[in-house]
């Protein structure tokens, strides 16, 4: 019956069973349905049988799997082994894993494999392995369903090709948010002789465009202006509303460079523009800056921002309160509160946006960062300088990790010490 | 993590029994010697790990970087060997880890009393004068295949197994596991194996060495244990009159006289 094979498979298996057992097997007699022959069963399967010994030699295999091949029962069976079927990567896959696994486990499972055919093609299959063992337990046959892929390979190709797709664009996103978020922030800023500045701006997610903003800029001879803000939202409102509210701000600062009349020519631009269907706000502190005696005099105008935290060179920290003063850009005539500072030789302004003070901290869930915490950690910083502080406030900021869920900026002011 | 957790070394055997150190190759786990094991432990203690990205090793220790070259594998064993501090043993690496074998024995021979190389191969790629068994076409055929996560390769198709009342020692979570690897470090460590030529490092090898290879291995051919055996000065060639790549499945009363008898024996 198969020449060249072992004895080791006799015959098509004689047993069936029905999907919905032998209830069926009687239905259909009773409807007078020709009962299917085991032989023909077996040959013409919809899938490929095939039966190798353990050391994957090929004893038995079914019409539909030669067909697929385009090779002929005396090619196949008794001459060929199980992974001479096989691509070069699956002859490897087979066994490295495969066999392994056979040999060990009895039985594996749905195992993507390519047939190559006798024309060279290639044909994805989906392959299950289970031993057969004698009564003793002892193997005796590895028999093996070679069920075709086609369409599933080409719909996991289709898969892989848009995860690839969505990864370039993603890519390609993340580059957009970049470059813009970068045109959002100055990308230098104009110390003041006398003053060390800097400045960080933390990204909380690589994937959207936040609206945090700071600036420092010449305001004729001996005078700076200087923001920090926050507009409300994120994405692309976010990105407009705050190349907005900087351009505002700076050409609003030339023209008068009093902090309250800055603040509320920000106010009349934000509050008229069409905004029925697109809040535009923000919160903002903004400063004038000028040399005096030995430091700086700056005089800073709240319009709902956190309050700036001064680190003295006493080694002492404290918030520059401005209490009342209003969100700008919702109300028509909103207060704008401001207060007056001397930076001392040794003294450093932090101005931060709330980012820093809402992260979620990694201890207790739902727990904010808050005011108190940031005082307590400057007030351990103080004295410190420009730069040494912002490195400090940056590594707080990656500590919080997932618990940041906005983005920050953070511009210091320091009037360095005297030796 | 230190080494031993890294590398999930594990030891059984006889306590007072001289040192087998048991290296398995590219797929799988230290599960390829089951079925030699429980004969080899009656005489040896027996040193098993899993190769950093593999099995039960640590996993976040693996970086592509370090990885990407076998030496990186040769290392690792020689790490393993000082923490351990077990004296010099004889260390039998099964496919390309036959190649990490020879590695480790020419960095320091010291730690080294015998190697056994099971099915080895320092090159599968054809070359001049020289049959690995394979042409450059295939392998980057392979290495494609790795690349678009077609085959078995990719974790989620990943067998599933069905419980086996016949044979209970197989437990869930090693059938599970024992032969999944990230499609991602499949890669990396294919490329590393089947893309290396190590041929150079054979003449490298001062320890008494067995080479054993298999009747019928479409990875590591005939021809290519003759040319382990010839290059490494004063080696040894078993032929294991089996089929596969892996005789420590196949062939397990085989492999393990084959390694036994090379193991027990006295110089």
């Amino acid at each position: 019956m198969m020449p060249g094979a072992d004895h080791a498979e006799q015959g098509p298996p004689q047993q069936q069973r029905t999907a919905d057992g032998n209830g069926a097997q009687e239905r259909a007699g009773y409807w007078g349905l020709p009962e299917d022959d085991p032989e023909d069963l077996y040959e013409n399967a919809p899938c490929g049988y095939l039966s190798t010994r353990m050391d994957g030699r090929i004893v038995k295999a079914n019409r539909t799997l030669l067909d697929w091949l385009g090779r002929s029962h005396d090619e196949v069976v008794g001459r060929m082994r199980f992974a001479d079927l096989l691509t070069v990567g699956g002859k490897i896959y087979h066994e490295t894993h495969f066999a392994p696994l056979v040999h060990l486990q009895h039985e594996v499972s749905g195992i993507a494999l390519e047939l190559r055919t006798a024309d060279g093609t290639r044909l994805p299959v989906l392959v299950t392995s289970v031993v057969k063992t004698d009564s003793s337990g002892q193997p005796q046959l590895i028999r093996t369903t070679v069920n075709s892929a086609r369409d599933r390979r080409a719909y996991e190709a289709e898969l892989l090709r848009s995860r690839e797709k969505a990864e370039l664009e993603r890519e390609h996103s993340q580059r957009l948010v970049s470059t813009l978020q970068q045109t959002l922030v100055p990308p230098a800023l104009a110390s003041p002789r006398g003053m060390e500045v800097t400045a960080h701006y933390h990204v909380a997610s690589p994937d959207e465009v936040s609206g945090d903003f700071y600036d420092l800029f010449p305001l004729g001879k001996d005078a700076w202006g200087l923001f920090v803000g926050d507009v409300c939202g994120k994405g692309a409102p976010a990105a407009v509303l705050t190349s907005l509210a900087r351009y505002t701000l700076r050409a609003a600062a030339v023209y008068n460079p009093d902090p309250v009349a800055v603040l509320t020519n920000l106010n009349t631009v934000l509050n008229t523009a069409d905004h029925e269907h697109d809040p535009r706000f923000c919160t903002v502190l903004f400063g004038v800056l000028k040399p005096e005696d030995d430091g700086f005099a700056i005089t800073l105008a709240s319009g709902g921002h956190p309050d700036a935290l001064l680190l003295r060179h006493s080694g002492s920290a404290e918030y520059i309160p401005t209490p009342g003063g209003q969100l700008i850009g919702v109300l028509a005539a909103p207060d704008v509160a401001t207060t007056s500072v001397h930076l001392s030789p040794g003294d450093t302004l932090l101005l931060y946006t709330d980012g820093l003070t809402e992260a979620h901290t990694a201890s207790d869930s739902g727990d904010r960062y808050g005011d108190e915490a940031l005082l307590g950690y400057a007030d351990v910083l103080a004295p410190c300088t420009a730069s040494d502080v912002v490195s400090a406030i940056t590594q707080l900021l990656d500590a919080f990790g997932e618990g940041l869920v906005d983005d920050t900026a953070v511009l210091a002011l320091g009037v360095p010490a005297r030796n | 993590m230190d080494v031993l957790s890294r590398n999930n070394v594990v030891i059984t055997g006889r306590g007072d029994g001289p040192v087998l150190m048991l290296a398995n190759g590219f797929g799988c786990d230290q599960n390829m010697w089951r079925l030699v094991t429980p004969e080899l432990a009656r005489h040896f203690k027996i040193v098993q790990f899993d190769h950093v990205g593999t099995g039960q090793s640590d996993v976040s220790a693996w970086s592509e970087e370090r990885y990407s070259a076998l030496d990186a594998y040769a290392e690792d064993i020689l790490e393993i060997c000082h923490e351990l501090d077990l004296g010099p043993l004889v260390l039998v690496g099964h496919s390309v880890s036959a190649v990490f074998a020879v590695l480790a024995a020419a960095w320091e021979p010291g730690l080294f009393e015998k190697l056994i190389l099971l099915t080895p191969s320092p090159r599968y790629i054809d070359d001049a004068g020289y049959r690995g068994g394979f042409s450059a076409e295939d392998i980057d055929e392979l290495l494609e295949s790795l690349d678009s996560n077609y085959l078995g390769w990719s974790e989620s198709l990943a067998p599933v197994v069905m419980g086996n009342p016949e044979r209970p020692e197989l437990a869930e979570e090693l059938s599970n596991s024992f032969c999944r690897i990230d499609p991602a470090i499949a890669r990396v460590f294919a490329r590393a194996t089947f893309l290396s030529d190590n041929r150079a490092d054979l003449g490298r090898v001062s320890v008494p060495t067995r080479v054993i290879d298999v009747a019928q291995d479409v990875i590591a051919p005939r021809e290519v244990g003759q040319f382990v055996h010839e290059s490494i000065p004063g080696s040894e060639l078993v032929t294991l009159d089996a089929v596969g790549h892996c005789p420590q499945l196949s062939a397990p009363a085989a492999t393990t006289e084959a390694i036994a008898g090379f193991a027990a024996r006295d110089g």
